[in-house]
């Protein structure tokens, strides 16, 4: 047992020195030149590294911890990623190599010449950025978290498909390998989540959703603890992942809501008319709120883990400019936070998918209660509530 | 400002795939696990439940086994006990009768011996009549046989006789 954590701390030692050497040599600051270059200069990108003025923490965590059009592996290395463009005249495919390793350079295009504008595709032409056009066009490309979000589900799908295999191909048997993995996780999502928080006998419906949503989020935080490709994207730290996973708990929970539900919304039974005035309007800002707070936590909790994260690291390059001894000071304090936030994260990034699942439950379960006396509703009610 | 702005692209492809995996894995992994997982619940509970049937089964059949053993016993006991009364009785009957009939021939013996005495008493006497009348006869010969002696005993008699 012992042994096994001294290898698991070298590990993460080692990932965490190397993800230290990513972020020392992913910054580069860019001075935008749209010139019509299709071809990276490689002359031009070092003479920019060496004007590198002041270290800009800030500026470097925002670009790792936001979405890009590449996905950047190490030091000058990224891999290039698609760019699909829907635009008022057609559709564009090219690769985001076109726009250089620090994405100063213009694509022109088909319809367009494009650039990156604060990791945004714009559409350029001699004046500098067209807005008219620009509006015009959205951005359809496989980014790094759409990257990343492809390999988390192809993993999901490589896992629970063989995991479905082993258990059809020996029925009745105890669960053996990857499967008894995560047959404790799916009994779980289950047992734990599902039968109290909606019933036993209406929680079967929603068992696919759950735990799709369980392992999707898992998945991808764990994958985003990962300090190196393909891993170390804030894919459930992004709002948009976020938005669409809290989107579809709110569509279900409208889908399959009773009558039941929406006159509690409506009209709480047993509230005078005057205060219902005041309640229903609260009660539907509820309904909207609720899904709302699921994806704000979500988003918060993951953003913040990879930014506490790189924090530690910046403070080596903060200090490191200062004076080298300094630097190298602050380099094993970092290290020791980081190795302890690790683990932190690695417990958040299992209750955070907890989290979601469990919430994403007790909506469902409020909105398939038949609620047999006010009384037990009232409770329900509560439970909700103070779960938020 | 970046963090918190939503992407289009991202947000149609995340909503594109999501619903593909979520088909998929619900048709293709979660039914079948959590029906697989459902099925191996429900046989080790009918298996537990059989066990405990089978077990209450050989608790009952032990107690019926008991009560039969009880039984055999209580019944040899009797038996042995009807068996020694038996002997008992028979030895006490067989007793009786040996010493009833003892009793009986002692009796016949004891009524010959005395029928016997009887008749020897009888025969007896009868001999003894005849000898004592045949002794009377001799002597009233011998002492009548002369005149002296029939005076002397004419004498004799008249001497006892009192003429008062």
């Amino acid at each position: 047992m012992a042994n096994k954590i001294n290898i698991f701390k070298h590990f993460l030692l080692s990932s965490a020195l190397f993800f230290a050497s990513t972020v020392a040599f992913a910054y580069e600051p860019q001075d935008k030149d749209y010139g019509q270059n299709t071809t990276e200069n490689p002359e031009h990108a070092t003479n920019e590294e060496h004007k590198e003025g002041g270290f800009d923490a800030g500026k470097m965590i925002l670009e790792h911890v936001a979405d890009n059009h590449q996905w950047h592996m190490w030091g000058h290395t990224s891999i290039p990623l698609p760019v699909i463009l829907k635009t008022d005249k057609g559709i564009e495919v090219f690769s985001s190599v076109r726009f250089g390793h620090e994405g100063n350079l213009s694509y022109p295009g088909k319809y367009y010449s494009y650039a990156l504008e604060d990791g945004q595709v714009v559409v350029i032409d001699e004046a500098g950025i067209n807005e008219e056009a620009t509006a015009k066009i959205t951005d359809f490309s496989i980014t790094k978290n759409v990257a990343s979000m492809f390999i988390t589900m192809i993993l999901m799908l490589w896992v629970f498909l063989s995991v479905a295999k082993s258990y059809t191909k020996n029925p009745g048997k105890a669960p053996k390998g990857l499967q008894s993995f995560v047959e404790p996780l799916i009994m779980f999502v289950r047992d734990d989540v599902a039968k109290p928080s909606i019933g036993d006998k209406r929680y079967q419906r929603f068992m696919p959703f759950l735990l799709t949503v369980f392992f999707f989020v898992l998945f991808s935080n764990y994958l985003g603890l990962v300090p190196f490709f393909p891993g170390g994207v804030n894919l459930t730290g992004s709002i948009s992942v976020a938005m669409v996973l809290a989107a579809f708990t709110l569509v279900i929970t409208f889908f399959v809501a009773n009558k039941h539900y929406w006159h509690h919304v409506f009209a709480m039974p047993g509230v005078p008319i005057p205060v219902l005035i005041i309640l229903t309007p609260i009660e539907i800002l509820g309904l909207f709120l609720r899904p709302f707070v699921l994806m704000i936590r979500l988003f918060a909790n993951i953003t913040a883990g990879h930014i506490i994260a790189l924090a530690f690291f910046s403070l080596i390059f903060i200090f490191g400019e200062m004076n080298t001894g300094l630097g190298l000071g602050v380099s094993l304090f970092s290290l020791v936070f980081t190795v302890f936030m690790g683990f932190l994260e690695l417990l958040v990034a299992f209750l955070q998918a907890y989290v979601f699942t469990l919430l994403s439950a007790i909506y469902f379960g409020s909105a398939v209660d038949e609620g047999h006396d006010v009384h037990n509703h009232v409770d329900d009610h509560n439970v909700a509530r103070t779960t938020h | 400002m970046e963090l918190v702005r939503p992407s289009i692209g991202l947000i149609f492809w995340m909503v594109v795939s999501f619903s593909i995996i979520l088909f998929i894995l619900g048709k293709f992994a979660w039914k079948p696990i959590l029906g697989m997982i459902k099925a191996r619940e429900e046989s080790i509970e009918n298996a537990l439940a059989s066990a405990e049937r089978a077990k209450e089964e050989m608790k009952a059949l032990q107690s019926s086994n008991e009560r039969i053993l009880a039984e055999a016993r209580a019944e040899r006991d009797a038996m042995l006990k009807d068996a020694r009364e038996i002997r008992e009785k028979m030895i006490a009957d067989a007793k009786n009768t040996a010493s009833k009939e003892g009793e009986r021939m002692l009796t016949t013996a004891r009524e010959n011996i005395q029928n016997e005495k009887n008749a020897a008493i009888s025969e007896l006497k009868n001999q003894v009549a005849t000898l004592s009348i045949e002794i009377a006869e001799k002597i009233l010969k011998s002492e009548l046989s002369s005149d002296e002696k029939q005076k002397a005993l004419v004498n004799t008699l008249l001497k006892d006789v009192n003429l008062n």
